[in-house]
C-alpha cells in the first residue's frame, strides 16, 4: 500500500473513530451526569461493554459494582496514570489534551461505588505535566464543591517504579510504603486504600466512561467486537514512517490490518502490550486480532522491521524486567535474572541451543507462580520471541 | 459464637474446616504438609518464595496456600506435577544465588532452605550464580552477624523485627536484582535501632542472620592453667537445653546441665538464679522506697537488655522509670570478681567469668563500657586489674553450649544430674520463673509482699501475671496499698505500655518487660525453632521447676542472706549501689550517621 493510500484510510479511520481527542464543549456535561442516578449510569457502562484499558480487560460496570457492593465508611477511586509500560505514552497526550475529559469520568465511578475521595497516581517522570493537570484538578474541585458534591480529587506523584503500575502495588505506594505488590485476595475493591473499597482504573478507562455516561453507551458499543467492544488509544513506535504516535483505533481489527496501516510492509514482528505483552511474528499477522479474544494490549504496539535483531530486543525487555522486578517473590526476581543470563549464555556459547528449553519451561513457571501480574506476564517476550525467532536467539 | 465450617477438597478427598483458615492451614488440619520458606505464621504473610504454591479448582495460575483463605466447596490440589514443578524450579532459584558450601555454615543441618531441598529432592541446581551486587558482612553487631549472600529475601526478619519487636531495624532496600535486607542507609546493624534481640536470627531460614560467637574465647580461658573460670547459666536455659540433644520441648534439665558444664571443664558451675535472687530483693527494695518516697513511678524491670537499648533509644525521657538494678548477669559477673574473688581468696585477675544465656543482646550488655564495677571495685582499694577486664568476659548461647557439649563429647541425654556450686549456686524458685514472662514481677511480688507484710502469700502462684498475653495487668493488697502492676513481653507490646506512660496515663506502679515473646525462654539465643507451642512448652518447665523447689521466695535464699551479711550489708546500700546497680543514656536513633 502506497503512502498516500495509508494516510487516506488513516484520516478515514479517524473521522469514523474519534471519541477520545475529539474537541467538544461539555459544560452541561456535570450537570446531566449528577442527574443521573448511581443505578443508571452503571447499566449505561455495563450495556457499553467498556472493559479497563489498562490491558488486563476486567470488565469496568462488574469492577463498579463489586465496591459500590462492599460496605464500608469511605471509599475510593484512583486513577492510575502511573503509564510505565515501555512503548506506551498514550496517557500522558490524554492528560495534557482531554485531562477535562479523565476528572468527571472518577466522579462518574465515585458516584457509582460512593466515594468521596479520588486521586490521580501519576508517574515520576511525569512531574511536568504537574503544574497544568493541578490547575485543572483545582477548577474541577471547585466546580463541583459549588454543585454540592462531596467529591474531591488529589494529584500523588509516583517515584518512578514501574511495579507500582500494578494496582496493589500502586495503592502501597500511594500509602507511603514501598511499592510491592499485595496478596490477592483481597482485591481493592474490597479492600484497597487504607484497606477500603477502592477501585483502581487507566486514564484511557475514565475517559471512555466519561464519553459513555455523556453520549450513550451506543457510540461505544457500535465499535469493535462483542469481546473487544468499542475503540482504544494506540501507541505506535518502532519501525514507523508515521510521525504521530498516538491514535485511536477500533478494536478488534487484525494484526496485518495495522501493519498496513502503519507501516511500508517490511515488518517481521508486532510487539503488542509492551515489554510484558506478546510479539507477533509475520506468519501470524492475518490471524491475530487486536483485542481480548487475541492478542489483548494496554495500547503499545512496537513494530520491528528485518534489520532488527529479535536477540536485542528481548536482551533488552529482560534487562528492563531484571531491574523493574519489585524484588519480592522468587519467580520474577530470580526468574528475570536466570532468563537474561541463560540468552546471554546461549548467545556466547556456554550453554548449548537446548537450554532455551530449559528456559522456556522457567518461563513457564514463572507465568504461573509468580505472585502478581507483572511477575506473570514478565514471561511473555521471552516466550513468544523464543518460540518464533529461536535462530536469532541462538545466533 | 461457634465458627462457621467450611465443606473443602483437599486432593479429592472432603473435609470440614474453619471459615477464616488459609489453604495452608487447612492443609495442615488434615495431614497434608505444605513446604514453605517465608511464611510465619501470625507474623509474615509477605508470600514471597512461592515454595507453597498448590493448585485451586479453576483458577489460572498457582495460588500461594500461606495466604489464600479458603471458601465454601474450594478444591485444593497440593501434589500435582505443575505443583511439584514450580516448587522445584522456585527452590533451584533460590539455590543458583545461594552459596552452597554448607559445611561453612553455622546453620548448617539446621537450615530450612538445605532440609526443604532434600525434602522435595533437589539434588542440583542448572541455573548458574549470578552476581548480585556484593554487600560486605555485616559484623558491627556486638550479637549479630548478617551475610546478604546467603539471605534469600524471605523477609521474615523484617517481618519480625517491625510486626512482633516494632523496632524496623532492618527492610528491603532497592529492588530487581538489587533488593536486599538494609539497616537504615546500610550503615550496619551497631549504628541502626538494633536491640540486639536476636528474633531475627530465630525464623531466618538460612545462615544470614547468625549470632556472634564466643566459644574459642570460653574454651581458650578453661585450656589455661591457672585460670579460674566460673560459669553461670540463667534461668532460661534448662528449659530449652535438651532440645539440642533430641529431648522433647518442655523437659527441665537443671541438674544435667550442671553435670554437662562441670565435665565441659568450669572450675565453678553457677546459677544466674542466685543474682536473680539478690535483683528481686534491689528491686523490690527499690519500688518499695520509690512508692513510700513518692519517687518515678512506674517502676520498670531492667534486667532485659534488648529492652533497656529500645527504651535508650525510642523513650529516653523515660529512662528514670527504668529500675536501677543491673540485670542478673551483671550482678553476677560484679560479685564473682569481687565478692567471691575475696571470699576464695582468688586472685580477681586469674578469674575468667563465662555466661551461658538465651539471649544474643546478653553480649551486648556485657560489652556495655560501665559494665567493670570490679574493675572499679579494686581500683578503690589499690589494685589495678588489667586493662579491658569486664565484670563478665564472654557470653555464649543456648546453641553455642550445645555445641561445646558436642564438641566435649558428653552424652548429654545420659549424663545424672548434679547440683550448682555453692556459694552461687544456690538459688530458689524465684529465680527460676525470670525465664518466663511474668516471672520477675510474680518473683518481686511475692517478696515485696513479705517485705511489707511479714509474712508469705498464701498462693505464692500468682497465676493473674503468668500466660502468654501480649500485656497482662494484676492487682496485689498489701497491707491497705493496692499495688498495680503490669507485664510486657516483646517490644511491641512493651511499646504500646510505654505510650501510656509517656502521656503521663499509666495507673501502674510497677511494670515488668521482656525483650522477647514469651521472656527469655523465647530468647534469641535459644534453640530453633522457637514457636509459639515451642515456647509456651518452654514456660510450663519453668514453673514446674519452681514448684518442686524447697524455697520458692528470693529473700528466703541463704546464700543471698549471707552475701547481705558478709558483703553488701543491706538491700540499696552503698555497696549495693556501686555493685549493683547501673546507669542509663539517651541513644541516638542513627549513632553512625
Amino acid at each position: 500500500m502506497d503512502s498516500s493510500t495509508r494516510e487516506r484510510r488513516i484520516a478515514e479511520h479517524k473521522k469514523r473513530v474519534n471519541l477520545i481527542f475529539k474537541k467538544c464543549v461539555w459544560d452541561d456535561f456535570l450537570d446531566r451526569a449528577l442527574e443521573m442516578s448511581p443505578e443508571d449510569m452503571l447499566e449505561k457502562v455495563k450495556e457499553s461493554g467498556l472493559r479497563g484499558r489498562g490491558g488486563a480487560g476486567f470488565p469496568t460496570w462488574l469492577k463498579w459494582k463489586f465496591a459500590r457492593e462492599a460496605e464500608a465508611d469511605e471509599k475510593y477511586v484512583i486513577c492510575n496514570a502511573d503509564e510505565g509500560e515501555p512503548g506506551t505514552f498514550k496517557d500522558r497526550a490524554i492528560l495534557q489534551e482531554q485531562a477535562g475529559k479523565v476528572l468527571p469520568g472518577m466522579l462518574v465511578c465515585a458516584k457509582v461505588i460512593g466515594a468521596e475521595k479520588g486521586f490521580i497516581y501519576l508517574r515520576g517522570e511525569y512531574a511536568y505535566l504537574l503544574p497544568a493537570l493541578s490547575q485543572e484538578v483545582e477548577n474541577f474541585n471547585e466546580k463541583i464543591r459549588e454543585k454540592g458534591e462531596r467529591f474531591s480529587i488529589e494529584i500523588k506523584l509516583g517515584s518512578g517504579a514501574y511495579v507500582c503500575g500494578e494496582e496493589t502495588a500502586l495503592i502501597e505506594s500511594l500509602e507511603g510504603n514501598r511499592g510491592e505488590p499485595r496478596n490477592k485476595p483481597p482485591f481493592p475493591v474490597s479492600e484497597g486504600y487504607l484497606g477500603k473499597p477502592t477501585v483502581v482504573h487507566n486514564v484511557e478507562t475514565l475517559v471512555y466512561a466519561s464519553i459513555i455516561i455523556s453520549e450513550g453507551p451506543e457510540c461505544f458499543k457500535s465499535l469493535g467486537t462483542s469481546d473487544s467492544a468499542g475503540a482504544k488509544v494506540f501507541c505506535i513506535s518502532g519501525d514507523t514512517d508515521l510521525d504521530e504516535g498516538i491514535y485511536e483505533l477500533e478494536m478488534g481489527m487484525t494484526i496485518k490490518e495495522f501493519v498496513e496501516l502503519f507501516s511500508d510492509g517490511d515488518i517481521k514482528a508486532v510487539q503488542v502490550g509492551g515489554a510484558s505483552g506478546h510479539c507477533v511474528p509475520r506468519k501470524k499477522f492475518a490471524d491475530t486480532i487486536i483485542g481480548f479474544e487475541g492478542v489483548p494490549t494496554g495500547g503499545s504496539m512496537v513494530l520491528f522491521n528485518s534489520s532488527r535483531s529479535m536477540y536485542n530486543v528481548l536482551h533488552n525487555y529482560l534487562e528492563f524486567f531484571e531491574e523493574e522486578s519489585c524484588g519480592q517473590c522468587t519467580p520474577c526476581r530470580i526468574g528475570c535474572q536466570q532468563l537474561l543470563k541463560g540468552i546471554e549464555a546461549v548467545k556466547s556459547g556456554e550453554k548449548p541451543s537446548e537450554y532455551l528449553d530449559d528456559l522456556v519451561k522457567l518461563a513457564g513457571m514463572m507465568k504461573i507462580s509468580a505472585k502478581c501480574g507483572l511477575g506473570q506476564s514478565a514471561a511473555n517476550p521471552f516466550i513468544s520471541i523464543v518460540e518464533h525467532f529461536r535462530e536469532e536467539i541462538m545466533y | 459464637m461457634t465458627q462457621k465450617q467450611l465443606r473443602i477438597k483437599i486432593n479429592g478427598d472432603t473435609y470440614l474446616m474453619y471459615e477464616g483458615q488459609s489453604v495452608l492451614e487447612a492443609c495442615r488440619s488434615a495431614g497434608i504438609n505444605i513446604p514453605n520458606l517465608c511464611y510465619l505464621e501470625g507474623v509474615s504473610r509477605r508470600a514471597s518464595c512461592g515454595i507453597c504454591v498448590v493448585e485451586i479448582e479453576g483458577a489460572r495460575t498457582l495460588v500461594r496456600s500461606c495466604v489464600t483463605p479458603i471458601r465454601e466447596g474450594i478444591e485444593i490440589f497440593t501434589n500435582t506435577g505443575r505443583v511439584r514443578k514450580a516448587r522445584h524450579t522456585n527452590i533451584k532459584l533460590l539455590l543458583a544465588n545461594h552459596p552452597r558450601n554448607c559445611l561453612e555454615c553455622d546453620k548448617n543441618r539446621q537450615c530450612e532452605l538445605q532440609k526443604l531441598s532434600d525434602d522435595l529432592d533437589v539434588r542440583d541446581t542448572s541455573y548458574p550464580k549470578i552476581r548480585k551486587k556484593h554487600y560486605d558482612i555485616d559484623a558491627s553487631s556486638p550479637s549479630l552477624t548478617r551475610d546478604h549472600e546467603k539471605c534469600i529475601l524471605c523477609a521474615r526478619c523484617v517481618e519480625v523485627c517491625s510486626q512482633v519487636q516494632s523496632v524496623d531495624a532492618i527492610e528491603i532496600a532497592e529492588r530487581g536484582m538489587e533488593a536486599h535486607v538494609s539497616t537504615f542507609f546500610n550503615k550496619g546493624l551497631d549504628a541502626s535501632e538494633c536491640v540486639n534481640c536476636g528474633q531475627c536470627l530465630l525464623v531466618c531460614p538460612t545462615g544470614a542472620l547468625m549470632a556472634k560467637h564466643e566459644t574459642g574465647s570460653v574454651w581458650k580461658a578453661i585450656d589455661e592453667p591457672g585460670r579460674h573460670v566460673v560459669v553461670q547459666a540463667a534461668p532460661a536455659i534448662r528449659a530449652a537445653i535438651g532440645e539440642e540433644f533430641g529431648f522433647e520441648a518442655g523437659m527441665p534439665l537443671t541438674g544435667t546441665l550442671a553435670a554437662a558444664l562441670r565435665k565441659m571443664g568450669f572450675d565453678r558451675v553457677f546459677d544466674t538464679q542466685f543474682t536473680a535472687d539478690l535483683t528481686i530483693i534491689e528491686e523490690g527494695n527499690e519500688l518499695i522506697s520509690r512508692i513510700k518516697n513518692k519517687g518515678v513511678l512506674p517502676l520498670i524491670t531492667s534486667c532485659s537488655p534488648g529492652w533497656i537499648r529500645f527504651a535508650e533509644t525510642f523513650f529516653p525521657k523515660l529512662l528514670p522509670n527504668l529500675s536501677t538494678c543491673k540485670s542478673p548477669q551483671q550482678m553476677f559477673g560484679t560479685l564473682a570478681k569481687t565478692y567471691y574473688a575475696e571470699k576464695m581468696n582468688i586472685d580477681p585477675s586469674k578469674i575468667t567469668v563465662v555466661s551461658v544465656m538465651p539471649c544474643t543482646a546478653k553480649k551486648f550488655e556485657a560489652r556495655r563500657p560501665e559494665m567493670n564495677s570490679a574493675a572499679e571495685y579494686w581500683r578503690n582499694k589499690g589494685r589495678r586489674l588489667p586493662g579491658g577486664t569486664r565484670d563478665v568476659d564472654s557470653v555464649i548461647t543456648t546453641r553455642e553450649l550445645a555445641d561445646m557439649i558436642r564438641e566435649s563429647g558428653i552424652d548429654f541425654a545420659r549424663l545424672t544430674g548434679e547440683k550448682f556450686d555453692e556459694p552461687f549456686g544456690i538459688s530458689t524458685g524465684a529465680g527460676t520463673i525470670f525465664g518466663a514472662t511474668g516471672g520477675v514481677m510474680e518473683a518481686a511480688l511475692r517478696t515485696a509482699y513479705a517485705e511489707l507484710t511479714g509474712k508469705s502469700l498464701k498462693d505464692l502462684n500468682l497465676k493473674a501475671v503468668r500466660g502468654m498475653g501480649g500485656v497482662r495487668e494484676a492487682s496485689v493488697d498489701i497491707n491497705g496499698l493496692t499495688l498495680k502492676v503490669a507485664v510486657a513481653h516483646g517490644l511491641k507490646n512493651a511499646r504500646e505500655v510505654m505510650e501510656q506512660v509517656s502521656k503521663g496515663k499509666s495507673p501502674y506502679h510497677f511494670i515488668e518487660i521482656m525483650t522477647c515473646p514469651g521472656g527469655c525462654i523465647g530468647g534469641g539465643g535459644q534453640p530453633v525453632p522457637a514457636t509459639t507451642d515451642v515456647r509456651e512448652k518452654r514456660i510450663k518447665a519453668v514453673y514446674s521447676e519452681d514448684e518442686s523447689m524447697p524455697l520458692r521466695e528470693s529473700h528466703k535464699n541463704p546464700a543471698v542472706i549471707a552475701l547481705y551479711d558478709e558483703f553488701l550489708k543491706e538491700p540499696l546500700s552503698g555497696v549495693s549501689h556501686s555493685m549493683l546497680h547501673t546507669e542509663y543514656s539517651r541513644r541516638d536513633l542513627y549513632p553512625g550517621i
